[in-house]
């Protein structure tokens, strides 16, 4: 199995915000977390990430069990992810911003960067090239060496998709790339998401406008109150009695 | 690649002046203001390495600064160890000190460091101030020597104390410099920009941190032993808040997290004190205020206000081309369309 969380549970004191949620990734596939406001969508990527540890439950990635690993370790693994609000170093430029994206791929210390060794030079050449690669990929290449806070919110989740890209990974985690975007720039990003997955990359997207689920998801998983309410393809996942209950009781979802 | 060039052309011009400021500057009195501003320069490069470009106020500095000149001073004046060797190893003491610190310090984020390196900080001027039989307290520290000679090479003269200062903090910068513009670097940026981010991108945090930390520890270590073997003589006070005051001030006013912030800062700072000393202590009437204004509206300081100033012009710039190349776009399309319609009637 690709990735397999079982019985993963997270409390934050009496919260219960992951609770008990055994689920899957398949391969190759777009696999949907959707759920309302406060599901717990959230927190499940920060557990998979590795930015919180769970208070019960195992994660194993490739049949290796990484439910202690720290997140930067997952990371060399093949975990990468965006966050709902990008976090990036709005005043520098998008080339600037994508470059420590491969870092992890490159092992040159304090003193190679003091002394400027052989080592040095070509992991600074190697990072510079696969940003350029993944800028082109994710269709920035025109605007790679603007100000990322001049730009507009689709291109800063571009970045930030691209960001992910240069840790060369096998399985991406977007939390709600399409939220503040207009309706026309979403379908781009849909396109940009399939993209990725017909270049053999691995899914996890957790994202609150349905269209664009029912559209490109293979598998959707519903959250509520931090448990699993749900599973299956978008067709089961839309005519579910529970899905549409919480959803209705919940807080309002566009 | 021409913004390359510029730049060396200012480097070159700015190393000149460094170089002639002796032959130029005559007073005995300027060339010994601006030796001691070259040794807080080399101090906030050091704060300026963590803070600025790493993210973490180290209120610890001064702490730092006076650990590198006490331990100078004892080896050299108590244990009657040669100068070199004294100077090497008070850096290198004081940056083991610092590691330690680290580890432990580095737990805590944000505000809860500030104020733990705050209480380190203290603590180490408590020491200081309190353990007479080691450094003199009160009192203070008499009877460091110079720098002693390397071979041909004598630092007896004032002129010569300028220049082997000059060269120390040309290393610094130059390290900085190549730091700041590598992988490294970029490493740490990344962190100060968000350690959430970094942590996913794969990049250790703690290790990264420890590095940046320990190294900037060094750096300011070193100005502690350079000001020792310049002022030779010590007391507690350098330890004091009040020096960790003056090279925050010295960042914040120069530009925290850019390379000429801290040169700028300084020259500016001590310039404009020493202009104000008929004020005496009321000087931090007028300083103190000034520098909440500053923070308030001009928070990336001198150079960072420059740096930025550049950046929004580019941008204007590139947003009048983008501009005229669409008019000039339009204007071909409406050409070509109306020799269509020359063309069709
Ligand atoms: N670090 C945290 N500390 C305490 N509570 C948290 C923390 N992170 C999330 N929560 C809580 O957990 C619940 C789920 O949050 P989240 O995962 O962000 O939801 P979603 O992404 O589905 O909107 C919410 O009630 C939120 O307040
Ligand atoms: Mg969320």
């Amino acid at each position: 199995m690709f990735l397999h969380v079982e019985r993963l549970t997270k409390r934050f004191g009496g919260l219960l915000a992951v609770n008990d949620v055994t689920f899957s990734v398949e391969q190759g596939k777009i696999n949907a977390i959707i759920g309302p406001n406060g599901a717990g969508k959230s927190t499940f990527f920060n557990l998979i990430s590795g930015l919180y540890r769970p208070t019960s439950g195992t994660i194993t990635f490739k049949g290796r069990d990484i439910t202690r690993l720290p997140a930067n370790e997952r990371a060399k693994l093949g975990i990468a992810r965006t966050f709902q609000t990008t976090h990036l170093f709005e005043q520098a430029t998008v080339i600037d911003n994508v470059i420590i994206g491969h870092r992890l791929r490159t092992s040159s210390n304090l003193f190679d960067a003091i002394l400027r060794t052989k080592r040095h030079r070509r992991e600074e050449q190697a990072c510079k090239e696969k940003a350029m690669e993944v800028l082109e990929f994710v269709g920035l290449t025109g605007v790679a060496d603007r100000i990322v806070a001049n730009l507009s919110q689709e291109q800063k989740k571009r970045v930030a998709f691209a960001l992910a890209l240069a840790t060369d990974p096998e399985l991406v985690l977007l939390d709600e790339p399409a939220a503040g975007i207009n309706p026309d720039e979403t379908e781009g990003l849909e396109e940009l998401i399939v993209k990725m997955v017909k270049g053999g990359l691995t899914v996890c997207l957790i994202e609150h406008k349905m269209s664009m689920i029912m559209k490109i998801a293979d598998r959707i998983m519903v959250l509520n109150y931090g448990e699993k309410i749900a599973e299956g393809t978008p067709e089961e996942v839309r005519n579910n009695e529970a899905v549409i209950q919480a959803y209705l009781g919940g807080s309002a979802i566009a | 690649m021409a913004i390359f060039e510029k730049r060396r052309l200012w480097l070159a011009v700015l190393a000149a002046l460094a170089l002639a400021f002796p032959l130029l500057v005559t007073n005995g009195y300027y060339l010994h203001m601006m030796t001691i501003s070259f040794i807080w320069m080399i101090a906030v490069y050091g704060l300026n390495l963590f803070a600025g470009y790493t993210g973490y106020l180290s209120l610890a500095h001064a702490g730092f600064f006076a650990i590198g000149a006490y331990t100078l001073g004892i080896l050299t004046v108590k244990a009657g160890v040669p100068f070199w060797l004294a100077f090497v190893s008070a850096c290198l003491l004081t940056t083991l000190i610092g590691a330690l610190v680290g580890l432990v310090a580095l737990r805590t984020k944000e505000h809860f460091f500030a104020i733990y390196t705050l209480c380190v900080g203290y603590i180490i001027y408590l020491v200081i101030d309190k353990w007479d039989g080691l450094t003199g307290g009160v009192r203070g520290f008499i009877g460091i020597p110079a720098p002693a000679d390397i071979g041909p090479l004598s630092f007896q003269t004032p002129v010569a104390q300028y220049y082997l200062l000059l060269f120390f903090l040309a290393a610094v910068v130059f390290i900085m410099y190549r730091l700041v513009y590598s992988l490294t670097g970029r490493t740490y940026i990344a962190i100060r920009n968000s350690e959430e981010l970094a942590l996913t991108l794969g990049i250790s945090t703690m290790k990264n941190k420890l590095a940046s930390f320990v190294l900037s520890v060094f750096f300011t270590s070193l100005a502690g032993a350079l000001y020792a073997s310049f002022i030779r003589f010590l007391g507690p006070d350098i330890a004091y808040v009040s020096v960790m005051f003056d090279f925050l001030t010295y960042l914040l006013v120069g530009g925290i997290g850019t390379l000429a912030g801290p040169v700028v800062g300084t020259l500016l700072v001590t310039f404009l004190s020493q202009q104000l000393q008929f004020l005496q202590d009321y000087r931090m009437l007028i300083f103190g205020p000034v520098l909440t204004l500053l923070i308030i509206f001009y928070p990336h300081g001198i150079a960072g206000g420059f740096i930025r100033f550049k950046a929004k012009r580019e941008e204007a710039r590139r947003l009048k081309l983008e501009a005229n190349r669409t008019v000039a776009e339009l204007a071909a399309s409406r050409q070509g369309r109306s020799e269509r319609h020359v063309k069709e009637g």
